[in-house]
Order: structure tokens, then sequence, then C-alpha cells
């Protein structure tokens, strides 16, 4: 039971990283201008990385022989457990780097938390992709910055990815029993924890950036139980192209 | 095309061994700060540096092509300016 747990709490994790690792990889060949191409497959790679390291140490858990591969590649829509923010659209620039910014905010304190986990594995995953994870943060807040701040469309830009992706991030600090069963091991850190500094660092560099925080609360979720929206089957029929049409293929 | 572009941006690196940051290339960015995370992400992804100088193009004063002549050719002609005249001690290595 506790090794179901943590199997299924690892492979949030990592359908989070790989999930948006597809969707930035979509930006490669079409950036804006090509070091900020550079900027997002380089951010891609890394969470493809990090997807790796994280169903290796899943399929470790579960104990039924699966790889890496086999769990990226070869599982239905209703088996991946990433937030609905990651599968959403990359839509312009500004909706990537928002979509981005959210989920470092709230990846950075999570991996901080999780470098202090007595699970050996977890914290050294945590403690190799903190260093990028906090560099992506750096990049996504720059850019925050930049486009609020910045000329009266980027501004416009930038506060309407906000109030569209603002729906999709409540589900970040989703919890559920699976989590309270690790909670209570102090294996995992509790969400109202990641959500106060999340909810800090995104009050910040908003203000910055002269951007507004929606009013309304309107939340979206699903994606943690395998509800997804429309947009994911699209992404999987993509990101799992090639070992379907060739079973067994490495690269 | 927009005609209004970012700046270029020269680009230095200091590699681990290095004493000196080296010249390897250029880039495009709209300040500093970005300038700096464009040239992390465009010349050191393979280990490439442990410090990164950018200094605006506009910035740097160059030597002009009609004046080689003038700057450069009158110590092609100086060979005694190369220690090439001395023998060197046996007991001196790593010369």
């Amino acid at each position: 039971m506790q090794e179901s747990a943590l199997f299924e709490y690892v492979l949030r994790l990592s359908d989070d990283s790989l999930i948006l690792g597809q969707r930035l990889g979509e930006w490669c060949g079409h950036g804006p201008i090509l070091e900020e191409d550079i900027a997002l497959t380089n951010i891609s790679l890394d969470l493809i990385g990090q997807a790796i390291s994280l169903y290796d140490f899943a399929a470790e858990l579960e104990g039924k022989g699966r790889n890496h591969d086999q769990l990226a590649y070869l599982r239905y829509e209703n088996e991946y457990k990433n937030v609905l923010l990651v599968e959403q659209p990359n839509g312009d620039f500004a909706m990537t780097i928002l979509r981005q910014f959210f989920f470092d905010a709230f990846r950075l304190p999570l991996y901080e938390a999780l470098m202090q986990s007595p699970v050996a594995q977890l914290a050294a995953i945590a403690a190799k992709s903190v260093k990028e994870t906090r560099y992506h943060l750096k990049h996504t807040s720059e850019w925050v910055i930049r486009m609020g701040d910045g000329t009266e469309e980027s501004h416009q830009r930038a506060q309407a990815a906000i109030d569209h992706l603002w729906r999709f991030t409540n589900e970040l600090f989703y919890e559920d029993a699976n989590d309270h069963t690790l909670q209570a091991e102090q294996k995992v850190p509790t969400m109202a924890h990641i959500q106060t500094q999340w909810m800090a660092t995104v009050t910040s560099v908003l203000q910055e950036a002269t951007l507004e925080i929606p009013k309304n609360n309107w939340k979206f979720d699903g994606g943690r139980e395998g509800r997804h929206s429309e947009h994911m089957g699209y992404l999987l029929s993509d990101l799992q192209y090639m070992q379907r049409a060739y079973p067994n293929m490495e690269w | 095309m927009s005609t209004n572009e970012w700046p270029l941006w020269e680009v230095f690196i200091r590699s681990k061994q290095g004493l000196n940051h080296k010249h390897v290339g250029s880039l495009r960015a709209p300040d500093a700060t970005l300038a700096l995370e464009n040239a992390r992400d465009v010349y050191t992804r393979r280990s490439e540096g442990i410090s990164i100088w950018v200094v605006e193009s506009a910035h740097i004063h160059a030597t002009d092509i009609d004046d080689v002549a003038s700057f450069f050719e009158p110590s092609d002609t100086k060979i005694y300016r190369h220690p090439t005249f001395y023998e060197v001690p046996d007991g001196v290595k790593h010369m």
C-alpha cells in the first residue's frame, strides 16, 4: 500500500514534467526569436530529463517490470495524472510563458521540500532538478515582468494569458487520500505549505509586472484523477505515435 | 518582420580552466539580463563555462580595416622583438 501511494505520487510528478516538456517542444523551430527558441527547448529537455528519472523510480516502485518508455508512451489518456495546466495549448508566447511561470513557481518550492524527504531516491531527484527549476523560474519571471511592464500590447497579452490560465492553477495544490498517507509518514510536504510560497512568488512578480491577479475564483480540476481536457488526446497522439507505430523502437 | 530588432550583444565566456573570458559569438536580447540568460542557453549548454560577460556590440570600438597596414605591418619587419635569438639552457624545461 505504501509503495503504491508513492508510485502514484511519483507518477503525478513525472506526468507533469513529461506533458509540459512535450508542449514546450512544440515551439522547436517556431520560437519568436532564435535565442528564445533555444531557451524554450532547453527547458523542455530539462523537463523530459526529470521525467525520465521520475519514471524510472516509479517503475521501480511499481515492480511490474515496466520501464520509463512504457510509462511515458504506452498508457491511455485516463492513466496520465498530470494537472490540466500543463496540457493547455501553447497559445501565443505570453500564454506559454505564463503557463511555465505558474508551473515553475509551484515546482521550485515543491522540489525544495522534497529534497528533505526521507525517501532517498526522491530527495536525490529533487536535488538534481532544483537547480534547473530555479533557472526556469528566473527566466519566466523576467519575461512576465518585461511583458507586463512592456508595451500596451505585451501587457494586454500577458494579462489575457493570466485571466485564461488562472482557473487551472488551483489544481496544482490538489491533495487526496494518497497524498495524506504520504504526508502522515512525513515523506512529502503538505500542499498548503507549497501554495503559500507559490502565492508569494506569483504576487510579487505580477506586482512588479503591473499585472493583476484575477478576481474570479473559477476552478478547474480533474487531471490528477485522469480526467483531462480535450487537448490531451491530440497531445498524446503526437507523443505516442512512434511507440504505437513501431512498438519497442529505441532511439 | 519587425524592423525594430533587439540590440546585438557580444558574448564572452570563461571556461573552467581558462583565466580569461573569450569571445564566443553574438546574440540578440532586449536588455543585459536577458542577454546573459540567452548567452547561457545558446553558448553554455555543454558546460563550456563558469562565467559570462555580455557587451552591447554598439559599445565595441574596432580598428578600421583600411588601417591594417599602418597598424600592424610595421611589426612584421622587427623580428628582434621575438625572443628567438637566445640559447635556451639545457636545464630549462617547458619552454
